[in-house]
Parts: structure tokens; C-alpha cells; sequence
């Protein structure tokens, strides 16, 4: 488990970190950003990734931590799993973040892995792009041309891949607040400390019994998180019943492409994403505790 | 027994805390891999990405000339003097095998098999020097199903005509311990057929493989994480040609085995060779993928069954018709392994009629060898499902109808129909306290609730007893089943001028906790603090004689050895102290670390025997100044533990999902030395069993590739996965052995799967599902759900 031979930078600053990427790039050598490295580091340890440079953002003061800015929340690209699974900001405006960022692997890999990271590695199993999707957030990138922003509809863009560019780093994430509204991330695995099977973020906001907003991301079911479009459709304007909500999950692996592998086949997704879909919205609306 | 009685078991009983952990967990543990010699080399390996293929060149150019780099040997480098990897246990006359060379020369026949090394001055600049070999393939087909590989239509080695290794043969008719299967099938009221599969398993220890090989001084030194010192170091010399006197083998502290370091590697020995040809000392470090590809797997049977029954549930014969995978090669034990199972598939049943044939056969995956329960997991889950089967089929509770066929505790020693004598056991007593702690009546009321309410969480109550064959074993036994080497262990005690102690053991112990179960064998025995006795082993120069620990063997064989040893030691002292006090050594008595002459009040202690023994300056005419002992023994036969182990599982119907709700062992392993330690391993052997009935399986690809290459596929459990164990003993103790111990180390995997596969088709039963392969993954308990809805169907 030895890596091949790389050089190493620790940039003070975002624009110091963005030189370095360009001038890697013009001397044509494959230099990789490192956050957490949870990553990152196996697949280099396993020659899976061979860059000649990786520059670390670690020392970058300002991409980490989550700061109030309204109706939204900014969190810092660097923010460890473990801050985002117990910021009280994030608790009481977005608390389905902090469930999914909770069922990330272990403590050890919650310390050093990062929000940003997470996201820009867009693993089809990781468990933060779902919820991030579902709650329609907004990307902070900043590259050669300076400062770009990207709405999560468009930032998941394939297996492993997102609108961030070589060169470019993503700093920041703004989340809209849902404050008062329900929500509930339902994971589905085999061990406890597993990449997600298939998982669903449910964000729903009930008004006198009837639901009047869902939003829906579902993990693994595609080479990027999706939206349940159908299912946020259905749940809409109907009453926050158990038949109702039942009736809705039924529609959420339409328009999914989820792949076969040693966890499942694709069927056993599809169905899943029923399942855990009517789980989630009924754990969102409190109806029944979640798994 | 009887020397037991009148000796005080201060300590024998005891929890104590483990010796051996506050350096473990202190950091202070010396593995393999924390060694570092004066100018030593690193090794890394080059593996052949096919399952099959002629290694038509090999390049070696680039590497040689890579930074760092001070050799690269190939197959071809070497084929002189590797010799070919030893397989000690030719279970038949004709059995196949193709040469093993420790690196490939010409044929490759599983992917992760090494072609080359790199020896460098750094393991940095050898693991960059791997990317610059270029060997050539010739790509050949490649057999990876074992049933296919039998039809022999693809060769898993083209130096052999056929994928068979060996067929072997037992029936009860013609050894005179039974009756004719076929006789009981053709008059069978109920006869029950069935097909199960035995996954393939890897042996997933917390310290990976490493080996350092001092090459300097007199003799070649190797430090490696084995379990078997003193075989390695008899098979290193049988396999290059080297005296045995010059090599010596020290396993330092190793973390963990299962079976996977029962084995001579193919590493071990190119390490030995690296040393050789550069003069310097060579440290080689298996990766975790290495680990998982490369190492020995386990399991991988085929098992076909035939159970016979009358209507009353009364078992009238069992037949047993296995294909078991090797694998691309043969390891030190792998054609045993199903032989280890063959004696156990009667279990605790009183079967007339017994046939047992299995058929060894290659394929071109990972080879295959021991695996916690050696064949035993294997041929109690077949009989423990097969009996799950039979009650399902005559409507009976699965208790009952074990009860219908178990030897009763009066009817010990039992000679088994094949061809065992169970010495003793209560399996009324064990399936009774088991009973008692699940709460067997609630939870069956419980499962009624839940059926009746057509809840969408299942439940289902997983039922197994076992017995298994322990204590590794009786040498004449071994002869008559053609295994390489006997089944005696070795010990020696040595009494200190100080009156301490040291107990060499010849059983290596990688995690088990000798040192602290020797301790208090010995502390007891000469009534010395257990503080005072010291555990040596692992080291072929201190420990000289041993076969080492697997098997369940250590305590029932090793541990007695240490007894008779201590037993001498007391004969010599007694010499003295009679000499000391002026008194006839008839007139002598011992007890509790003390020497007094019979109906007086004097007394000596073996400290100051000890002391008198060292100086030597007044003992009798004659008398070696020496009180230190060896002995070795040889079992007179296996010990049998036995037990009943409960499972209530829950199956989440909507999704698959498997949980345990509650389990209850009952466990009886005799006389129990230390129950932390008897705890322990209870506790481990059911996770992984568990892991076995739910969570893992080493998957090839078609082309051979193994899929399940690091632990994000190979699925270990973890302590979040595992119920809260209920664990309860009952004590039969052994007669094979003066201490009456049985053994405990395999105990809980054999048991725990069975219980687990049985409860989940317990639950699910009633819905249409017949069978669910392991592991029962929550995709194949919701397609078997789903295929029975339509067609009854297996998954
Ligand atoms: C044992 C283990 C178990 C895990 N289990 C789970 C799990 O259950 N669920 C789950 O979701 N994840 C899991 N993970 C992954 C974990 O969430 C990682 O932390 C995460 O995927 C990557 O975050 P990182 O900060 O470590 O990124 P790195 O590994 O440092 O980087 C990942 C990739 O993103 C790029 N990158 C990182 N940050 C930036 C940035 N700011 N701008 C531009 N590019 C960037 C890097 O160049 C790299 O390509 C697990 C990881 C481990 C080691």
C-alpha cells in the first residue's frame, strides 16, 4: 500500500492553490486537490491514481466550518464530516445533512473527511449528494476565471464526475434553510459501515395534516443522486397519511437507472427505492420512526 | 481424572486477564513487521493479473535498472532450487497435484500467483519497480466453476489430465461401523435430498502475512506471522534442501490465524530465496488485497446429501457426495480438510447407515486450505440443515426430532458409525439450559403472533446442535488417514534457581492466551503464584520440538503436555527434599507448592529445593542437578465438545434484511481453564460463523479475477453487526485427557451457522421459500421471497 513518488503543497490561500493547480496543468503534470484524503489516499495507495502533485487544502484558513448567512447556510468545503453530523446551525436549519453526514463510515474517517470532498468525489454510494440535491443547494467554485456558482441540479454530472474542472476548487456550499421542515435520511446497508446500497433524503413540510412541499433524493440509484421527481409530485397537496405516503414511494424508481452489483441487482434497487422512500417520508412527517 | 482430585485448583477456573494483552495494547508487541535488521532489503511481488496463462518471457531490464533496485528473480532464477510447496496429507495413493514452485516458472493458475520479485533498498522503490516487469502471457481457458471443473472439459493445469486430485471413500458397510446406505435410501418412508453450498471464505486476520529472513551467521533465521513454527521450519528444509538444524523459525507475536497461517507460503520461501541470493537480510509485508487474493481461502464444497428417515422422524442413513474446490493448487493441509469433515457429519446422532465420498478438484481460482472448523463448519451445517429439513417434512418440532436421534448421555462412550468413540457428553443437559435461556416456548408464541398478524418482520427460530472432533489428535489416527506427521505436543518446565518458572510450549499461540492458561496450569500444579510462571514459545531454538496450534488442540494435547512435564518436575523435586529433611522419598508428600515429610511438620518449598538443586552442593549420590522436565504427549483420542445453540432471527420481509434478534449458546467444552478466555473465543468463533451464514463470500469473476479484493467488498462484520450474545456452558468433562478439557477454539463457528440459515428459512418457510444460499444477503432473501410468490423457488 505505498503510493508512487508525488510532490507535495500546502497553499496558505484559495488564489496561492488555484496558481499551483495552473501551473502544474501548463507543465502538463497530473496534479490532484486533497482534502480529507479519505478518498483520495486509497486510491492512490492502491496505484489507482498516480498524480505527479497534490496540493492540500488543509491549510486554506475560511473553507471550514458553517456560518449563518439569512435564509441560507454557507458551509466551507473543508468542514469535516463530524462538524456537519454536530453543528448546532446545521441541527436546526438542515438536520437531514447531519443525519446522512452521521452514517458516513467511522469516527476516524468523520474527523478527516470533508463536506467538500465528499461532494466532489460524487461517489454514486456516497451519502451526502442525495441530501444535498434534495435540499437544492448551491456550489461555490472558484477557478483560473475567477468565482462561479452552481445549482446541485446541474453539479452531479456522472459517475464520479461534477462541474468542477480540473484546475478549479470547489470552497463552499450554500444550503437553503428548511427550517421547521421534517426530514429523514434512510440508509440501506448490509454492515453497519458500508457505502449505501440504496438510501433516500426526504425534506417534507406538512401544513394541518396535508403535505404541501417534498423534496426527494435518492442515493445509488444512477450514476449521480436523483431527484424522485414522481414521488415529490404525488406526495404534494396530498394528505401526510401513512396509505397516502405509501402510495407515493411506489412511484420513486421511475426514471432510475441503478446498477447490478454484489450488494443488489437492479430490481432489488428499484424495489428498495420504494421501501426506503416510504420509510423516509413517514419518518420525515413523524408517522414512524425511521430504520 | 484422578490426579486432579487431590490437587488444589486455585487457579484452573479463573478469569484472569489475559498476560499477553498490556503489551499488546500498550503498543510494545513486537509483529513481524516491526523488525528492522542492518541492511535490510524489501520485497515486493509481481502477480499474474489471469487466472491461467503460459508465461511466455519475462522482462526484468527496467526493473533491475529502477532506483534501488538490487535484484529481480523470476520463476526461471529459481526453478533449481525452490523445490515445489509441500502438500503433507496425500489422502489417497493416486492423488493428483501439479508442481507448486513458490514463484511461477512456465504456467500460471490463479490470478495473484507470483511471477516475479523485487528485492530493493526500500519497500517504496520495490513496489515502483513492480510496474516495470513485463512478462508476457499466453491467455488459456480458464475453469472457475467447481461443479464444471469436475466434468474436466476445461483443465485448471495442463500438466494434468484431469481437474480431479483424489476421490475418497468412507462407508460404514464396508468398515464394519454401520450398515448399507443404499439399503436404507431404497426402504427410506422419507428421504430427504438436498444440494448446499459452502462459500468460499478468507481467513481475514488483523495482521497480514509478513516474513523477515535473516540470512547471516550459521543458520537462516526467519521471523514470520505463522502458526506453525516447527512445521514451517521442518517443511522449509524438506521443500529447498537445506538441513533442518540450519534453520530456525521464531513466530513473534502474531495477530490472529483462523487457518490462513497453517500454511507454508509461497512468500515465506521466495523470502528465504531473496536472502539467499543477495546475502542480506529481506522483509516481505503482504498488502491487504495480497492478503485477500493471494492467501489461502477456505470452504468452497459442493455438498450433495441424501438423508433417510422413517415417518417417526428416527434417521435410518445419510449419504454424502461432495466436490470440494482446491483451488489451483494443493497447500499443506488442503486435500484434508473435507477428510476432517467426513468423521462428523453423524454429528451427535446415532445413524445406522453412513456413506460418505468426496471428490477433490481444482479450479483456476485462489487455492484453498484450513479455515476456522477445518471441514467440521461444512459437515455440521449440512446435518444440522438436513434435520431442519426432515422436521419441516414430518411436521415435528426441529428439538424433538434431534432429541429422536441423539446418543443419550447413558449411552456413553458411543462408537460412532464413523468409526469414532465419543468419549462423553450430555446433550439433554446442554439442549435443556439452552431451551431455558431463549425462552424457547415465548419465542415460538412470538413467531405465531407475528405469522398470524402477517407482520412485515418476520420471525424465525434457528436451531443447532454439533459436536466436533478437538484435541488434534491421536498420531496412530493420523497414520491411518496418511497425514505427514503425528498429533503428540511437546513441552518442557524449567525450574529457576529463583524458584520461578518457564513453560516452554511447542503449541505457538498467535491470540489464544497460552501464556496466561499455561500460567495458571502450572501455577496450580507446583502451587507456585501464577506472577511467577513465565510462557516461552514460538522460537524453534527455545521450543524445539512442537506441531503447533490449530485444530483446537493446544490445551487438550499441548496443555496436558505441560501437566506431565510439571508432574516430572515434582518427581525430581521430591528426590530432594527427601535428601533436605532425612526422610524416605516414600515418606514425601506434595501439595500446594510445598514438600512435607508424611506425619511430622516439616516442610520445604520448591523454591528452596530449587535453590539447593542449582548450587548443588549437597544433594543425593547421583542426582543430576537439574530439576527441569520434558514431556510429550500423544492423545488416545479426539475430545468431543458438544453443544446447542438457539437463534431468533428477524426478516425484515420488505427489504430482506436478516437481524438477530437473540442468541443463546450452550456450550460444553469439559473443564475450563479460564472462562474469560473460554468467553472469548466462544465469542469470536460465532462472529464468524455468523459472518459465514450472512455477510461473507470471496467472489471470481468469469475470467478469475477476484471481485471481492478489499474489505469494501469482502463484508466482515463488525461489533455493531453482532447480537449480544447469551452464552451458557454445562461441563461434561473429557476422559481422554487428565484435566478433562475439550477444547473451545472452533466451537462457536461450527455451530453458529446452521443456527443462523435454519432461522432464517424459519422464518420465511411459511411464505414459499425453500433454500436461500449463503451468505443470506438481503438481495437473496428478498428475490427468494419474491420467486416464491411465483414459483417456490431457491435462491
Ligand atoms: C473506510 C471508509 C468508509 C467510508 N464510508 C463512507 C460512507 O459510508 N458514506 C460516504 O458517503 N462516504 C464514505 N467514505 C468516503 C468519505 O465520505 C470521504 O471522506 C469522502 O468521499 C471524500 O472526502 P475527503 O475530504 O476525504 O476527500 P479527498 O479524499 O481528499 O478527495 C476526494 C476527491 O475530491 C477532490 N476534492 C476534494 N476536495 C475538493 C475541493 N474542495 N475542490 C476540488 N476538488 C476536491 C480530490 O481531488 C479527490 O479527487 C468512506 C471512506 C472511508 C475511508
Amino acid at each position: 500500500m505505498i503510493p508512487s513518488a508525488f510532490d507535495y503543497a500546502a497553499p496558505a490561500t484559495v488564489e496561492e492553490a488555484l496558481g499551483l493547480l495552473a501551473a502544474a496543468d501548463a507543465a502538463g503534470d497530473d496534479v490532484k486537490v486533497l482534502a480529507g484524503g479519505q478518498s483520495l489516499l486509497p486510491v492512490m495507495k492502491l496505484r489507482m491514481a498516480d498524480p505527479s502533485m497534490v496540493v492540500d487544502l488543509g491549510r486554506i484558513a475560511g473553507l471550514n466550518g458553517v456560518t449563518d448567512s439569512g435564509d441560507s447556510l454557507l458551509i466551507g468545503a473543508m468542514t469535516p464530516h463530524h462538524v456537519v453530523a454536530t453543528d448546532p446551525l446545521i441541527a436546526q436549519h438542515v438536520p437531514l445533512l447531519a443525519q446522512a453526514a452521521a452514517t458516513v463510515a467511522d469516527p476516524q474517517v468523520r474527523h478527516r473527511g470533508t463536506f467538500g470532498g465528499a461532494l466532489v468525489h460524487a461517489d454514486p454510494a456516497g451519502d451526502l449528494p442525495a441530501p444535498v440535491l434534495a435540499a437544492g443547494a448551491t456550489f461555490l467554485i472558484s477557478g483560473p476565471g475567477g468565482q462561479r456558482s452552481v445549482d446541485a441540479a446541474d453539479f452531479f454530472q456522472g459517475y464520479f464526475t461534477t462541474a468542477v474542472e480540473e484546475g478549479e476548487i470547489l470552497t463552499g456550499i450554500r444550503v437553503p434553510k428548511y427550517t421547521g421542515w421534517g426530514s429523514h435520511y434512510e440508509k440501506f446497508t448490509r454492515v453497519a459501515q458500508q457505502w449505501s446500497i440504496v438510501a433516500v433524503a426526504a425534506l417534507v413540510r406538512v401544513e394541518a395534516g396535508t403535505i404541501t412541499e417534498a423534496r426527494i433524493g435518492l442515493t445509488n440509484m444512477a450514476s449521480t443522486p436523483l431527484r424522485a421527481a414522481a414521488v415529490e409530485a404525488a406526495l404534494a397537496g396530498g394528505p401526510a397519511t401513512a396509505d397516502a405516503i405509501a402510495a407515493a414511494a411506489a412511484h420513486a424508481a421511475e426514471g432510475t437507472d441503478p446498477a447490478s452489483d454484489l450488494n443488489g441487482d437492479a430490481a432489488y434497487r428499484a424495489h428498495l427505492a420504494q421501501v426506503l422512500t416510504k420509510r423516509a417520508v413517514l419518518a420525515a412527517v413523524g408517522l414512524q420512526a425511521g430504520a | 481424572m484422578t490426579a486432579t482430585t487431590e490437587r488444589s485448583s486455585a487457579e484452573v477456573g479463573k478469569a484472569r486477564l489475559r498476560k499477553e494483552d498490556r503489551h499488546l495494547v500498550t503498543g510494545r508487541s513486537r509483529f513481524t513487521d516491526n523488525m528492522v535488521l542492518p541492511g535490510m532489503l524489501h520485497l515486493a511481488m509481481v502477480r499474474s493479473p489471469y487466472a491461467h496463462a503460459k508465461i511466455t518471457a519475462v522482462d526484468t531490464a527496467a526493473a533491475k535498472s529502477s532506483p534501488g533496485v538490487m535484484a529481480v528473480l523470476t520463476g526461471a532464477d529459481v526453478a533449481g532450487e525452490q523445490g515445489s510447496l509441500p502438500n503433507a496429507w496425500p489422502i489417497t495413493p493416486d492423488q493428483k497435484a501439479p508442481a507448486h514452485g513458490a514463484i511461477a516458472v512456465d504456467e500460471v493458475a490463479f490470478a495473484g500467483e507470483v511471477v516475479a520479485v523485487i528485492v530493493a533498498r526500500t519497500a517504496a522503490a520495490a513496489r515502483d519497480a513492480v510496474e516495470r516487469v513485463d512478462v508476457s502471457y499466453d491467455e488459456l481457458p480458464v475453469v472457475m466453476d467447481l461443479e464444471e471443473a469436475f466434468t474436466d472439459k476445461v483443465l485448471a493445469h495442463t500438466s494434468l489430465e484431469s481437474n480431479k486430485s483424489a476421490t475418497w471413500v468412507f462407508d460404514s458397510a464396508e468398515a464394519g461401523t454401520g450398515s448399507s446406505v443404499q439399503d436404507a435410501i431404497d426402504s427410506a418412508e422419507v428421504l430427504i435430498e438436498r444440494t448446499f453450498y459452502q462459500q468460499r471464505l478468507i481467513p481475514a486476520f488483523m495482521e497480514p502475512r509478513s516474513t523477515v529472513v535473516d540470512p547471516t551467521g550459521e543458520q537462516i533465521t526467519m521471523w514470520t506471522a505463522t502458526q506453525i513454527p516447527h512445521i514451517l521450519r521442518l517443511m522449509l528444509a524438506l521443500t529447498l534442501g537445506i538441513p533442518e538444524s540450519k534453520v530456525r523459525v521464531i513466530a513473534p507475536d502474531v495477530g490472529g490465524g483462523f487457518g490462513g497461517k497453517l500454511q507454508v507460503t509461497p512468500e515465506e520461501v521466495i523470502t528465504v530465496l531473496a536472502a539467499r541470493h543477495t546475502g542480506k537480510p529481506c522483509k516481505y509485508t503482504e498488502t491487504r488485497s495480497e492478503s485477500l487474493q493471494a492467501g489461502h481461502h477456505g470452504r468452497a464444497q459442493v455438498q450433495r446429501l441424501k438423508l433417510s428417515a422413517k415417518r417417526d422422524g428416527t434417521v435410518t442413513g445419510l449419504s454424502v457426495n461432495l466436490l470440494a474446490d482446491m483451488g489451483a493448487y494443493l497447500g499443506l493441509v488442503t486435500s484434508g480438510i473435507p477428510i476432517l469433515g467426513a468423521f462428523m457429519y453423524n454429528s451427535i446422532y446415532k445413524f445406522p447407515a453412513y456413506r460418505f465420498e468426496c471428490n477433490n478438484i481444482f479450479t483456476n481460482k485462489t487455492w484453498t486450505d484450513a479455515y476456522r472448523g477445518a471441514g467440521r463448519p461444512e459437515a455440521t451445517f449440512a446435518i444440522e440443515r438436513l434435520m431442519d429439513e426432515l422436521a419441516t417434512e414430518l411436521n415435528m418440532d426441529p428439538l424433538a426430532v434431534r432429541e429422536k436421534n441423539w446418543i443419550r448421555h447413558e449411552e456413553f462412550p458411543f462408537a460412532t458409525v464413523a468409526g469414532l468413540e465419543y468419549d462423553t457428553g450430555n446433550y439433554e443437559a446442554a439442549t435443556a439450559k439452552a431451551v431455558d435461556l431463549f425462552d424457547y416456548q415465548g419465542m415460538r408464541a412470538e413467531q405465531k403472533r407475528r405469522r398470524d398478524a402477517n407482520d412485515p418482520v418476520q420471525l424465525g427460530i434457528g436451531v443447532s446442535t454439533f459436536t466436533e472432533m478437538c484435541g488434534l489428535a491421536p498420531s496412530r489416527v493420523l497414520g491411518s488417514l496418511s497425514y505427514g506427521a503425528g498429533g503428540w505436543e511437546h513441552a518442557q518446565v524449567r525450574v529457576l534457581p529463583t524458584g520461578n518458572i518457564e513453560v516452554v510450549t511447542g503449541s505457538s499461540a498467535h491470540g489464544q492466551g497460552h501464556e496466561t492458561a499455561w500460567s495458571q496450569l502450572v501455577a496450580d500444579r507446583l502451587g507456585v503464584p501464577f506472577e511467577n510462571v513465565e510462557v516461552l514459545h514460538g522460537d524453534t531454538q527455545i521450543s524445539q520440538r512442537g506441531l503447533d496450534t490449530y485444530g483446537s488442540r493446544s490445551l487438550t494435547v499441548g496443555g496436558m503436555a505441560v501437566l506431565a512435564a510439571a508432574d516430572k518436575v515434582i518427581e525430581k523435586a521430591k528426590v530432594v527434599a527427601a535428601h533436605m529433611m532425612e526422610a524416605s522419598e516414600e515418606d514425601i508428600e506434595f501439595s500446594a507448592g510445598s514438600f512435607n515429610v508424611k506425619g511430622t511438620d516439616q516442610s520445604t518449598s520448591l523454591g528452596e529445593i530449587a535453590l539447593a538443586t542449582f548450587a548443588a552442593h549437597n544433594l543425593p549420590d547421583g542426582f543430576e542437578p537439574n530439576l527441569d522436565s520434558d514431556a510429550t504427549f500423544d492423545p488416545s483420542n479426539f475430545s468431543y465438545p458438544h453443544g446447542t445453540h438457539l437463534a431468533a432471527i428477524e426478516v425484515d420481509t420488505e427489504t430482506g434484511h436478516v437481524g438477530i434478534l437473540k442468541y443463546v449458546c450452550v456450550d460444553d467444552v469439559g473443564v475450563v481453564v479460564n472462562p474469560m478466555l473460554v468467553e472469548g473465543q466462544v465469542h469470536g468463533g460465532l462472529a464468524q460463523g455468523i459472518a459465514q451464514a450472512l455477510y461473507e463470500e470471496a467472489v471470481h469473476d468469469d475470467a478469475g479475477t477476484l471481485v471481492t479484493g478489499s474489505f469494501v467488498d469482502y463484508l466482515v462484520p463488525s461489533a455493531p453487526d453482532l447480537p449480544h450474545y447469551i452464552t451458557g456452558r454445562t461441563e461434561t468433562p473429557a476422559t481422554s485427557n487428565q484435566l478433562g478439557a475439550k477444547g473451545v477454539g472452533e466451537a462457536g463457528t461450527i455451530a453458529s451457522t446452521p443456527a443462523i440459515v435454519n432461522g432464517v428459512l424459519d422464518a420465511v418457510r411459511h411464505l414459499g421459500v425453500k433454500d436461500i444460499k449463503m451468505p443470506c444477503t438481503p438481495s437473496r432473501v428478498w428475490h427468494a421471497l419474491q420467486d416464491a410468490k411465483t414459483t417456490g423457488g431457491v435462491r
